[in-house]
């Protein structure tokens, strides 16, 4: 007996070894725990959802399986094509407004400066304060009666009436898009100022060296180098801003006359607040064709840069 | 119980009784409990028992403390620990939800409108509670049974709570400067008057305030009543038939277009926080709320509480009173260990000590669902509150004249009716085309 036993375990610490040693057997049990994790809180609510939406579930009851009868009504239904309206509008101007005031923002503050420092944490700020605690602040500055807003612009004699920022629908998205917009900024001007960091000093040098101008250096050399980490930023940003949910709830929830509902305001109160889990899931999953582009144009970007 | 068929008409005819039996015999709430010896009811509460109670928060400071208070007493007296946890009143449905479709969370609801229908076969009836309050308190008013009854359980599935009553606030040295009496009994009575009165108010630069943005209480509450006060309603009684596209329709929004005239700017945009705080600064002299509003003016603004009054909404051309209300109700979802314990529970809040002091703790924003609480001390210890004594006497139900239930649930949390009158009175759809599209949603979400 005394004689097998380390025999014995030097067997299995041989087996162990290899296995350890097996490129494949070590990868899987170092993914596992991953995958996991992915499986169980990524995969099965969004196969879930996608579940849902192919049924006529309501709260309490799972309902039958009802293949694409509700994306067919979502289709005709003018609230929701609305919704579409707004979500493509609200994305694509406040994205285009973020990236524009972002990349100023990153380029002012990667210059040197007094206080540089400051400004940088400072600059954070809108993007760090948790969004219901902004969106409350923003419901204040809309007030149609006490807003702070038009009492500055009424005290400058700008204007004479108090504004009705969230009657009016226009009116409503636009400011709703500000909001967004001022919330967002800093996340681009932080993820650029850092691609701005990564572009060697000694390529502006060369170039000033060949004659070119501040519009020759930023056209040549900056945005080529910084176009990548701006698709990426961009992309996360679209991402974000078409799951936009908390701002919209706090302020409009949706209204007026759903003009400012989005994919997500939609999704939360025909699913959750009138029961249609099917419909609210199948709201939702609209949302795909627009995440998806996003994620591949993201990943191809990455792949290029690779 | 008597093994009779429980029946939606049963308990209307029991109520109706109950109301002859009141009035003949003029009970107060001394009778009512003259009367409960023989009645007594009391569930024997299982071993180990404890509860959570998920309600709505309140609303006015005093609710809070005083319903702990009688939660804790009822803890003494049973040895039930009750946990109440508390959720803005528009949140509490979508918890609900939630714990309906996973069988786990708080033991009792306290939630609004048809929530108990929605997920009714999750529920533990109730009707042996239902039919002793009814009993023993004069009986339920008659939307009661509509809302906590359910005709596919064929049994109470919640006991109603009673409704925050919404009635007109409106200051009073600004109406009798418009040329009308302010005294509450004197007060516009119809809906053309009621208009005369907003007029005038508005030519002295005293616009009203009415909301007409997503606001789930403020907003539902006056578009319905104007709605119905004309004739207007989404479903016939067969619960299947829409008729919203009516003439009476077309003219409770034409009213309504012409109200919107004597309204501040931007109450299309107003979620139900801009009426009060409106009123509460003085720019508004006339709007629709609870009794929150006065509650906050004696705490803080004592000069406003003093100036403003309580009106019931005026009668339109149906000539009967058209008031929604914002009805609450609790259920017990079955997935509870503890269903006696519970039922105990709910009858323990609504006996006449604990009510009452709830009630009057409160200062009457709860209208009490029981004939024989219109005896409560609070509705003649404050003229201003008397108002709202009989909300939900009065009131309809949401999904008038059709059955509470998941579509009805579902127009109003999409908020159907409030976005017809919005579009029509802001002009964005002419009157005819706000009524087409309301109708197109509304079929789809019955068809659906």
């Amino acid at each position: 007996m005394e004689a097998g036993l380390p025999h014995a375990a030097r067997g299995r610490a041989a087996r162990l070894g290899a296995l350890v040693e097996s490129r494949e057997v070590l990868g899987w049990a170092l993914v596992t725990p991953a995958l996991a994790l992915l499986l169980v809180f990524l995969a099965y609510p969004f196969l879930l959802g996608l579940w849902l939406s192919l049924t006529d579930s309501r709260i309490a009851d799972p309902g039958r399986f009802v293949g694409l009868e509700n994306f067919r009504y979502l289709v005709g239904d003018a609230v929701f094509r609305l919704a579409v309206f707004n979500t493509l509008l609200y994305a694509g101007v406040a994205v285009a407004l973020k990236f524009v005031l972002g990349f100023a923002l990153a380029l002012l503050v990667n210059r040197q400066f007094w206080g540089k420092r400051f400004v940088r944490a400072a600059m954070l700020l809108p993007w760090i304060v948790p969004t219901s605690l902004s969106a409350l602040v923003f419901y204040w500055i809309y007030d149609s009666q006490f807003s702070v807003l038009t009492w500055a612009l009424r005290a400058l004699g700008l204007v004479s009436r108090p504004i009705n920022y969230l009657g009016d629908p226009d009116l409503a998205r636009a400011s709703l898009i500000a909001a967004n917009v001022w919330r967002g900024v800093p996340f681009f001007a932080i993820g650029l100022l850092a691609g701005l960091q990564t572009v060697p000093r000694e390529l502006y040098e060369a170039a000033q060296m060949d004659g070119a101008g501040r519009w020759a250096q930023f056209r040549f050399v900056t945005w080529p180098l910084v176009l990548p980490v701006s698709v990426v930023v961009t992309v996360f940003s679209t991402i974000m801003t078409v799951g936009d949910f908390q701002l919209i709830w706090i302020v409009t929830k949706g209204g007026p006359a759903n003009a400012t509902h989005l994919f997500g305001t939609l999704a939360y109160q025909r699913a959750i607040q009138g029961g249609f889990l099917g419909e609210g899931a199948a709201v939702a999953v609209f949302v795909l064709p627009v995440l998806v582009a996003c994620v591949a144009l993201a990943y191809r970007t990455l792949r290029r840069e690779d | 119980m008597d093994g009779r068929r429980i029946t939606r008409r049963r308990f209307l005819q029991d109520s109706a009784r109950a109301a002859s039996a009141l009035a003949l015999t003029a009970w107060g709430l001394e009778g009512a409990r003259g009367t409960a010896s023989a009645q007594e009811l009391s569930f024997p509460v299982e071993r180990g028992a404890s509860l959570r109670v998920l309600r709505w928060s309140q609303f006015v400071t005093t609710d809070r403390p005083i319903f702990e208070q009688n939660a804790a007493r009822f803890t003494q007296r049973t040895g039930v620990p009750v946990r109440v946890e508390y959720e803005t009143w528009t949140d509490v449905q979508p918890k609900a939800a939630a714990a309906a479709n996973v069988g786990s969370g708080p033991d009792i609801v306290i939630g609004f409108f048809d929530e108990p229908h929605l997920w009714a076969d999750k529920l533990v009836p109730v009707t042996d509670l239902a039919q002793y309050l009814g009993r023993k308190y004069g009986g339920w008013f008659d939307v009661c049974p509509q809302y906590g009854y359910s005709p596919q359980r064929n049994a109470w599935i919640a006991t109603p709570i009673g409704a925050p009553g919404v009635a007109i606030n409106y200051r009073v040295s600004w109406v009798r400067e418009a040329g009308f009496d302010p005294d509450p009994a004197r007060f516009p009575r119809t809906t053309d008057e009621f208009l005369r009165l907003c007029r005038a108010l508005r030519a002295r630069g005293h616009p009203t305030g009415f909301a007409l943005g997503k606001a789930v209480g403020d907003g539902n509450t006056w578009v319905h009543w104007c709605l119905w006060a004309f004739g207007g309603r989404v479903l016939a009684p067969d619960n299947r038939t829409l008729t919203i596209n009516s003439p009476e329709t077309a003219n409770a929004l034409e009213y309504a277009r012409a109200l919107y005239e004597t309204m501040i700017p931007g109450v299309a945009g107003w979620l139900d926080p801009h009426n009060n705080r409106a009123f509460l600064a003085g720019e508004i002299s006339l709007t629709n709320n609870g009794i929150s509003i006065y509650f906050a003016a004696k705490n803080d603004f004592p000069e406003i509480a003093q100036d403003m009054n309580h009106a019931v909404f005026p009668v339109g051309p149906v000539g009967r009173p058209t008031e929604l209300h914002l009805f609450s109700q609790a259920y017990i979802f079955s997935y509870t260990r503890y269903p006696n314990a519970a039922k105990e529970f709910l009858r323990w809040i609504m006996e006449d000590t604990q009510y009452a002091r709830w009630i009057n703790g409160m200062l009457g924003y709860v209208s009490h669902p029981l004939r024989a609480y219109t005896n409560l001390t609070v509705w003649r210890s404050d003229p201003k509150a008397l108002p709202f004594r009989d909300a939900v006497a009065r009131m309809l139900p949401h999904s008038y004249a059709g059955r509470p239930g998941p579509e009805a649930a579902r127009a109003m949390a999409e908020f159907v009716v409030v976005d017809m009158f919005a579009d029509a009175c802001t002009g964005r759809r002419s009157v005819r085309d706000a009524i087409r599209a309301a109708e197109d949603r509304l079929r789809r979400i019955y068809r659906s």
